[in-house]
């Protein structure tokens, strides 16, 4: 299977506000939230139909979420995660003095992972933390 | 502890004519009573010198644009900050002190009410909050109406009873105390980056000039008889020159009296003249005219003002006078904040550094200080700095102390790069008047608190009035060998009282006191034609609903002190 | 029977629409229907009645569950928490209201604790800007009735801000803008094409990250200077083709978001942003504003900076305020292992920071103040949910110009829920106690 690499952004998107105050433990958080929006083209040199699971891998760590058909396209090259514990668990802490951690902008590389599962919000926080 | 006796200062009080005898103050359930029983606290205040709290009658101390100082300079907190300690919340901020900062500094210089000089009254609820949380003074907060988008449209067509109705509206919903006009027009002008720099200066538009404007709320002011005058920051403050349209604002007074039941006697109040007195043609010839502007003011007994003091200190400027603060960016380039208010509004914020090295600011220097001493009439001129446009109110000691004292003066002078230009741009090298402590009394007390209609309750120790008293370590019998000794009794109380309340001893805060919130209550006849048009603007003008507006609520306004005013009986 | 209540405040972002409706049971114990607010505003509403809700503090147990205390007990455990700390934090504040935060600031005052609010995470580098440049700026209202050049930077309102743009940027038929939405050009710069962007007369594509190099290209057009054939993948002819626009205006406005916040440059893409705003101050008038995210963050800044001086990043640790971001910053204080103890409210960083930053308050002692069940709940010791701020309790707040609004209390919350003030308030008077404070 191919993995191709793209510049990552976060942010928000309506579907992501309505789960939020829906409730970060449903299930509906995780569609709005734990998935990464890809133009169509990068989806055909990734070799995965829409809404595939997939590994997204930074520098600074990898998450499992869903590949969909981005809805604000075209923007070949770029992946979005919307905001969320999915995004954070892999954009780039850093700051560089400003308080800011560099939530848009991370170089990631995007692998299809069919079988693994995508943890809810709460699930994956509290996993990635070691906490039960 | 409500009773006290206050024994043996010198007392300075312009309300009954006492002029630094030995006498006893005696307080008693929050006033100043004739006497009081054996068991009241006794306050030894032999060698002291014994005023009423002092009235602050324009400072910008509240609200969102004092706020956006805060926010945009962390560096005015740099080596100013002051732990949290007894009864003191921690503080910081030089010329933009924090909330309670504020409260202790006022307090501690013996200041018990102040007057935040300008309210843009879609953020009313904002000036609120930050009164609220400033300990100890009584505030009251000024609305601005002289861009306000009714008060244009009424007075084009010189409708003063709607006008009038519209004031007594917006005074309720904002608890608001006074009217104040801010560079009339010409901050509307300047939502559209325009400008009125003279009384003639039609408004885009809105087609009325800044001159119909004053005089319509001169007289709307006037028919409802509101305790303080109009209170006015004139057209083209601070350019080479502008003592003419100071001239040409103030003599739009001419020949009103003042119609009011609180002992009012002016009809205009102009504020920090020393702005607003520059001569010449630009910075190089620019020079005083203090002369022509108290000379006007002596003779025109219907006019108060107050003097703007340079301090000669690092400080923010900050106005309703949106398009005056970018202009003074483009002139020192340090960083602009503007904040232009739907409807009613606008104002803008510029740090500026008065430096003694500039001759400019020398000259300004001199100004103000000409102004109160060329004033003949201390009842009708009072002591302020602007601030913290002209400089912290923390300096009224130094200013004071400059008032008081030639020698001062004069070490001022030759402490000046550009002495030179002082002596020939400006009167003071010659003027060798020094301002007494009773008419210090008269412009920090008494006479702000008549102009603001408030002479039955502060500003005066006669029994009766609030006991809001202030004791300085300064013996007025003593002849005074060093001028900075001045400024250091004036900086610290040894005692003051608020409502009868101690709350500062040897210059540390004591008790937080009860502090209220001042705003005027006016009747006004049933006017439907007012309230459509207010409905009006709401449903398709403004940025929130009309329901929204108002500043209800508790927490807005624990402690209201209202002042009713009924001007249902009047006619036009 | 029911009754409507107007005029309510929506509680959820910065655009806080004041004209929502809400229709409650006569008793006024159930919120029944929402209208005129968005999808997601709606959803706030409508979701306080769900019945699943946590009503009660609780405290994690070691295996993994969770034991319900009394907000008595949870008051104890917050002020013993904050009380004993060398360094705690508090955290949050943008979903409260300002007397809450008000309440919060006391008890930081005494516990000298680090205060912080979510401008952390979304525009604190807009604050560093304004701090160094400045802010040319006005109310929504202005843009209502005046602007007919509307430029979104780096935001997409059309999801993040849904009537944005019916009330105030866009649509609106204002005094001097009768035609509405044909009144205006609308330029949108984004790395996307977002919904937003679709709605534009001018769409530049920018390379995602050079935002800071277009805003400066932007500089030179409006001087009429050279420029390179490409600046940030956009064609010079349609960066001087913007520029031309915004200058023909006569009122222009720049909605600016975590497009130019959180990508590299950061404060310094803001600080460009608001030179181009001042340059464009010399041949028209233009002002700029931030889309501000939580309903109340900026009031959260506005009662940090009026009681301690600074809007952000507040470190009391030493008895008095000091303010260095980078330095006093949440995230830096987190990663740095400087906190040990974490208190959260009206926010939640375990969804929303990084998640190494998360783990470092994950086994510290922390309380979560929040109606919800969060990231951040789910991995603190003790979740305290209170009344939902705007639906349940009134309170004050700032919109993202900073105008305030005072929020509504349109339903009553479960039975025996505090609000956040009520509880902040037990807290603060624990602590004065644990503290001898005066």
């Amino acid at each position: 299977m191919a993995t191709i690499n793209v510049n990552l952004i976060s942010g928000r998107s309506i579907q992501q506000g309505v789960a939020i105050e829906g409730g970060k433990e449903k299930p509906a958080y995780r569609t709005a939230a734990g998935i990464i929006e890809l133009d169509p083209s990068d989806l055909k040199k990734l070799g995965a139909w829409k809404n595939t699971n997939v590994k997204v891998t930074s520098d600074f760590g990898s998450v499992i979420v869903k590949a969909t058909e981005t809805s604000q396209g075209p923007h070949p090259g770029l992946g979005f995660i919307p905001m969320g514990p999915w995004a954070n668990a892999i954009i780039d802490p850093n700051t560089y003095s400003t308080g800011m951690p560099t939530f848009k902008g991370v170089p990631v590389k995007v692998e299809v992972a069919i079988n693994e599962p995508i943890l809810l919000g709460i699930e994956l926080v509290q996993k990635l933390c070691g906490v039960k | 502890m409500s009773e006290y006796i206050i024994k043996n200062g010198h007392v300075f009080d312009p309300v009954q004519g006492v002029k630094g005898d030995k006498a006893d103050v005696s307080i008693k359930d929050g006033k100043i009573v004739d006497k009081v029983g054996s068991g009241a606290k006794v306050i030894d205040a032999k060698g002291k010198t014994v005023m009423a709290g002092a009235v602050e009658i324009h400072a910008h101390i509240a609200g969102p644009k004092v706020n956006m100082g805060r926010i945009y300079r962390p560096e005015d907190k740099l080596f100013t900050c002051t732990p949290t300690r007894g009864m003191e919340r921690m503080g910081g901020g030089n010329s933009i002190p924090t909330t309670f900062k504020t409260g202790y500094e006022y307090a501690k210089m013996g200041y018990t009410t102040a007057m935040e000089a300008a309210m843009p009254p879609l953020f009313s609820r904002h000036v609120h909050e930050e009164i609220r949380d400033t300990p100890i003074i009584d505030e009251a907060a000024f609305p601005v109406f002289g861009n306000n988008w009714f008060v244009l449209e009424y007075l084009k067509d010189h409708e003063i009873e709607n006008t009038a109705a519209y004031i007594a509206w917006l005074l309720r919903v904002t608890k608001g105390y006074a009217v104040k006009v801010v560079n009339p027009g010409g901050t509307e002008a300047w939502a559209w980056g325009l400008n009125c720099l003279s009384v003639n200066d039609p408004v885009p538009y809105f087609d009325i000039t800044p001159a119909e404007i004053v005089k319509g709320l001169i007289e709307a002011n006037e028919y409802l008889g509101l305790p303080h005058s109009l209170h006015i920051h004139p057209n083209n403050l601070g350019n080479p020159g502008c003592y003419e349209t100071t001239l040409d604002t103030l003599k739009l007074a001419e020949g009103i009296k003042a119609r009011n039941k609180f002992g009012r006697e002016q009809v205009m109040h102009l504020t920090h003249s020393q702005f607003h007195s520059y001569g010449g043609t630009n910075w190089g010839d620019f020079e005083s005219k203090a002369k022509e502007i108290t000379d006007y003011v002596n003779k025109n007994k219907n006019i108060t003002i107050d003097t703007g003091n340079v301090t000669l200190d690092e400080t923010t400027t900050m106005t309703a006078d949106g398009p005056f603060e970018h202009h003074l960016t483009g002139l020192n380039h340090l960083k602009w904040a503007n904040i232009d208010v739907e409807l009613e509004t606008g104002s803008g914020v510029v740090p500026y550094i008065y430096s003694p090295n500039i001759s400019v600011c020398a000259i300004q220097w001199a100004i103000g200080l000409e102004i109160a001493l060329l004033s003949k009439d201390p009842m009708r001129c009072y002591i302020t700095t602007d601030h913290p446009n002209a400089g912290p109110f923390t300096r009224y000691p130094r200013v004071i102390k400059w008032l008081m004292s030639t020698k001062a003066r004069e070490a001022q002078i030759n402490a000046f790069k550009h002495k030179d230009k002082v002596l020939s741009q400006t009167g003071l090298g010659t003027m060798d008047r020094e301002i007494s402590l009773y008419e210090i009394a008269q412009m920090t007390r008494a006479g702000p608190a008549k102009s603001l209609g408030l002479s039955g309750m502060c500003g005066g120790l006669k029994p009766g009035m609030d006991a809001d008293v202030a004791v300085y370590d300064f013996n007025p019998d003593k002849p005074v060998v060093n001028p900075d000794d001045i400024e250091k009794a004036f900086s610290r109380c040894a005692h003051v009282f608020k409502s009868g309340v101690e709350v500062v001893t040897n210059g540390e805060i004591v008790n937080n006191g009860h502090k209220r919130t001042l705003w005027v209550n006016v009747k006004v006849k049933e006017n439907p034609q007012v309230m459509r048009d207010i409905n009006e603007k709401f449903l398709k003008y403004y940025s929130i609903t009309q329901a929204n507006y108002e500043a209800l609520g508790h927490h807005f306004v624990p402690n209201p002190y209202t002042v009713e005013v009924d001007a249902t009986q009047v006619q036009v | 029977m029911t009754k409507t209540i107007t005029d309510v405040i929506c509680p959820f972002c910065g655009t806080l629409c004041d004209d929502v409706e809400v229709v409650v049971s006569d008793d006024g114990k159930q919120l029944l229907e929402v209208y005129n607010a968005c999808v997601i505003g709606t959803e706030k509403f409508l979701h306080s009645q769900s019945k699943d809700r946590v009503t009660r503090p609780r405290l994690h147990q070691p295996d993994g569950s969770w034991k319900e205390i009394s907000y008595d007990e949870a008051a104890e455990y917050t002020a013993q928490m904050l009380a004993n700390a060398k360094k705690p934090l508090m955290f949050g504040w943008s979903s409260t209201n300002c007397e809450a935060q008000s309440v919060g600031n006391e008890i930081a005052e005494i516990t000298r604790a680090c205060c912080d609010n979510t401008a952390a995470t979304c525009h604190g580098t807009s604050l560093i800007a304004i701090q160094d440049i400045g802010l040319p700026s006005c109310t929504l209202g202005e843009i209502k009735n005046r602007a007919d050049r509307v430029i979104f930077w780096g935001c997409n309102p059309a999801h993040a801000h849904p009537r944005h743009m019916s009330r105030y940027s866009i649509f609106p038929r204002g005094f001097f803008t009768s035609k509405g939405q044909m009144s205006r050009k609308m330029i949108v710069v984004d790395p996307r094409v977002t919904d937003t962007a679709k709605m534009a007369d001018v769409h530049l594509q920018v390379e995602q990250g050079k935002d800071y190099e277009l805003l400066n290209a932007l500089r030179v057009a409006f001087k009429g200077e050279w420029l390179p054939d490409v600046v940030a993948g956009i064609p010079k002819e349609k960066i001087r083709e913007a520029a031309d626009m915004m200058k023909s205006g006569r009122f222009g406005i720049i909605f600016f978001g975590m497009g130019v916040t959180q990508s590299l440059g950061k404060n310094h893409n803001i600080d460009e942003a608001i030179a181009v705003t001042k340059d464009l101050n010399e041949y028209t008038k233009f002002s700029i504003m931030p889309m501000r995210g939580h309903y109340n963050v900026t009031g959260s800044g506005e009662v940090f900076a009026w009681q301690f001086g600074f809007p952000y990043a507040v470190d009391l640790t030493r008895g008095f305020a000091r303010y260095n971001p980078g330095d006093t910053s949440t995230i830096d204080l987190l990663i740095r292992g400087e906190v040990d103890a974490m208190f959260t409210i009206g926010s939640d960083p375990g969804a929303h920071f990084p998640i190494s930053a998360v783990k470092q308050f994950a086994h510290l002692p922390s309380v979560c103040i929040d109606p919800h069940l969060t990231p951040t709940s789910g991995v603190s010791k003790l979740h305290v949910p209170v009344a939902f701020n705007g639906v349940e309790t009134g309170g004050n707040c700032y919109r993202m110009d900073n105008v305030p609004i005072d929020c509504r209390k349109v339903v009553e919350p479960p039975e025996g829920m505090l609000t956040d003030e009520q509880f902040l308030i037990k807290v603060r008077d624990r602590v004065r106690q644990l503290k001898g404070a005066a």
